[in-house]
């Protein structure tokens, strides 16, 4: 069965800097991919990440194939715009409008709103014109997003006349809507990834519209042991003479090695609990938002590599009978 | 003294700068418990958008531009020794925006009505990359007070590492800029410019033309404002290649901030601006990448089944030795994963210290910093000291 995330129009897939939003966004579309969704990623901050995660040289605003039934894309506003002319105002020779194009840059860095729409405007047109099944949005860092994928609320505000104004509706109708519509935020087990996961959470659905539909917990130490076991772990350093005697002197680093993962693996623990615990009393949220992990991979690897394993990994957490389980797990942890 | 030391003690101004999320705001805090603790006199944070707990134990507890002191009895408390004070400030964009305005509107018509217009506060929320422009701003500002002898400017999370640096000729090429000149010429004349009235027209049915003229109208205020922030940005611009300026550059070693550090270095040299170090953030022991360890934990793998796993429960007195085999496995077969993580971790740190004068590395910390004592071990290990 597929999971219901990837059963969206469109998914934006945000979260603080450094914490894995393209790989996630890039293995998300490639697991939708797998269950045999056409789909489209787009990275929206035009920093080059998404066409590394695949190896594909550079992306751009035309959708080239990464892999199979997977097309990539870089958004572009001078693209979007050359594009949005051509297909709403109708303007014949493109090429002329070279100039404005550069221009209406500037207007676009400082009105509110104008480049963003530009960007999410395309995204929308894609949804409606059902090129793709679905499209995966890396888009941008969670001190971004709210702009981003609000910039249609905001143009319908600002702006009382005009084009831009009448378009503002349809694409509202598909950033609100939540079975078309989802944003998947990544966070680390880490103080502020949490901090800002929670604020951007209570924010989302007021600012945008758009409501969240996952949050996705990345790079999670696993539990090494049972309780009792871990008490043996905890008192290792007591047998050292023993250890080094047979294991050799670098016995000591391999204790230390343990005990820093487990500190790791507490403090992120806490920091999830700290998640968990919000989610659980949010009136406002959907309360079945599932918190889905990806492991710390310890892997030498990277680029498509690193996507794939993700993307496996992702693949038995979005089951949706995981999410089950996941429940009565924690009912009969509690 | 230290490296660091030195650097702090032959600058008045650090920009501490790097990707987001590799811990820059704590960095920047323990940096300025670096210098008190070296030199006297009276450093200054600037901080922009510290997680709660950490501004709390500063003092900060209301957003604001200006500094506070850290109490003296903090440190004292935490066994914390320092010759010198320490200030902390948070940036306030929106305030640091109206001090702008107030500063350089030519009277106080224009200052209110950009103030009232309601297309304000929109506008400078988003404006040109303004939050690093006001950072830079504020340590302009700060640092001509004369009262500090050394500023840490935190610089704002960024979409780009490299937009800090533009952010003075954006301002002024915004000022310069045709979209300025379009925008104002309505008012000028009634007649369009040839060049300019396709775009007019193009911009007109897309946006609609009420709302190009409360841009217009805006921008003429703004206009009357030219002289004073093209002069302003020009100093600012000048601020990063004096040479009494020298950047930090934080970053992690993980693959994409390492990346990012690493075209940030570059760029400032090609830039003639002045790094002065590069510190590596959570990093792991060095030894976990060592051969000695590799070896113990595989002849441990290859023991943790036998006789040494029942030692090793008798020594511990009353557990099992299935348990205790159980862990030893675990113990030794998870050991590659981080030694492959501390190697990885070591090869990029020898890449990045190639870059810069100054390397530093703090090592993971058990926990996130959230007082002053976590700031000034984090310190020590800048200074080397500890």
């Amino acid at each position: 069965m597929r999971p219901a995330l990837l059963d969206l129009d469109l998914l934006w897939v945000t979260g603080k800097g450094g914490v894995g939003k393209t790989t996630t966004a890039a293995a998300l579309a490639e697991v939708a991919a797998r269950h045999g969704r056409r789909t489209l990623v787009c990275e929206m901050d035009a920093k080059g990440a998404l066409a590394n995660a695949f190896d594909a040289g550079t992306l751009a605003f035309n959708p080239t194939m990464v892999a199979p039934g997977l097309d990539a894309m870089a958004m572009n506003t001078e693209d979007a715009l050359r594009e949005y002319l051509r297909l709403f105002v109708r303007i014949p020779f493109i090429g002329r409008i070279g100039p404005l194009a550069k221009t209406f840059d500037f207007v676009a860095d400082a009105a509110p709103g104008v480049r963003e729409i530009l960007g999410v405007g395309k995204l929308c047109y894609e949804v409606r014109e059902r090129t793709y099944d679905l499209i995966v949005v890396d888009a941008e860092a969670s001190g971004h997003i709210v702009s981003q994928i609000g910039a249609p609320k905001v143009i319908a505000d600002l702006v009382q006349v005009g084009l831009v104004r009448d378009q503002t509706q349809w694409m509202l109708d598909i950033l609100n809507d939540p079975t078309r519509t989802g944003v998947a935020v990544v966070t680390t087990p880490e103080e502020m990834p949490v901090t800002e996961t929670i604020d951007l959470l209570g924010r989302l659905t007021a600012e945008t519209g758009a409501h969240p539909s996952a949050v996705i917990a990345n790079r999670v130490l696993p539990v090494l042991f049972s309780r009792r076991e871990q008490r043996i772990a905890d008192r290792l350093d007591e047998t050292l003479p023993i250890l080094t005697n047979a294991a050799g002197s670098g016995v000591a680093t391999v204790l230390d090695a343990a005990r820093l993962t487990e500190q790791r693996r507490q403090t992120g623990a806490g920091h999830l609990d700290r998640l968990r615990g919000f989610l659980d009393s949010a009136p406002d949220l959907a309360t079945d938002l599932p918190i889905i992990t990806i492991p710390e991979l310890f892997s030498r690897a990277s680029g498509p590599r690193v996507v794939s394993l993700v993307a496996d990994a992702l693949t038995d957490e979005l089951d949706p009978s995981t999410y089950a389980d996941e429940a009565t797990d924690e009912g009969a942890g509690r | 003294m230290s490296d660091l030391d030195n650097l702090l003690a032959s600058r008045e101004m650090i920009l501490v700068a790097g990707s987001g999320g590799v811990g820059k705001t704590t960095i920047a805090a323990a940096l300025g418990i670096a210098a008190a603790q070296r030199h006297k006199g009276k450093v200054l944070v600037l901080t922009v958008d510290p997680a709660r707990r950490l501004a709390s134990a500063l003092g900060l507890e209301e957003v604001g531009n200006a500094p506070v002191r850290i109490d003296p009895d903090a440190f004292a408390a935490d066994g914390v020794k320092v010759r010198g004070e320490v200030w902390v400030a948070m940036l306030d964009t929106k305030a640091g925006w109206d001090e702008l305005i107030r500063r350089h509107a030519p009277d106080v018509e224009v200052r209110d009505a950009v103030l009232t217009n309601p297309l304000y506060q929109n506008i400078t929320s988003r404006f040109i990359h303004s939050h690093e422009y006001l950072a830079m701003e504020q340590l302009h500002d700060l640092h001509a007070t004369g009262e500090f002898d050394l500023v840490i400017v935190d610089t704002p999370p960024s979409r780009n590492a490299l937009s800090i640096l533009d952010a003075p000729s954006r301002m002024i090429e915004f000022f310069g800029s045709r979209l300025l000149r379009w925008l104002t010429v309505p008012y000028r004349s009634r007649l369009f410019t040839v060049a300019s009235r396709p775009f007019y027209q193009v911009a007109d049915r897309v946006l609609g033309s009420r709302f190009l003229q409360d841009i217009a109208d805006f921008f003429v205020l703004f206009q009357a404002m030219e002289s004073g922030f093209v002069r302003r940005a020009r100093e600012v611009e000048a601020l990063l290649v004096d040479p009494r300026t020298a950047f930090i550059v934080v970053t992690t070693l993980e693959t994409a901030p390492s990346h990012e550090a690493r075209f940030l270095a570059q760029s400032l040299t090609a830039r003639d601006m002045s790094l002065g170090a590069i510190v590596a953030n959570r990093v792991l022991p060095e030894e976990l990448a060592g051969s000695e360890a590799a070896t113990s934990a595989a002849t441990l793998l290859e023991l943790a089944d036998g006789e040494l796993a029942r030692d090793v429960a008798e020594t511990l007195g009353g557990v099992s030795v299935k348990q205790t085999s159980t862990v030893l496995t675990q113990v030794a077969a998870r050991f590659d994963d981080l030694a492959l993580v501390a190697a990885r971790e070591s090869d990029r740190r020898s890449e990045l210290a190639a870059l810069a004068p100054v390397m530093l590395s703090v090592p993971w910390m058990s926990g996130d910093i959230h007082d002053v004592a976590g700031l000034a071990l984090m310190a020590g290990h800048l200074r080397g000291t500890d």
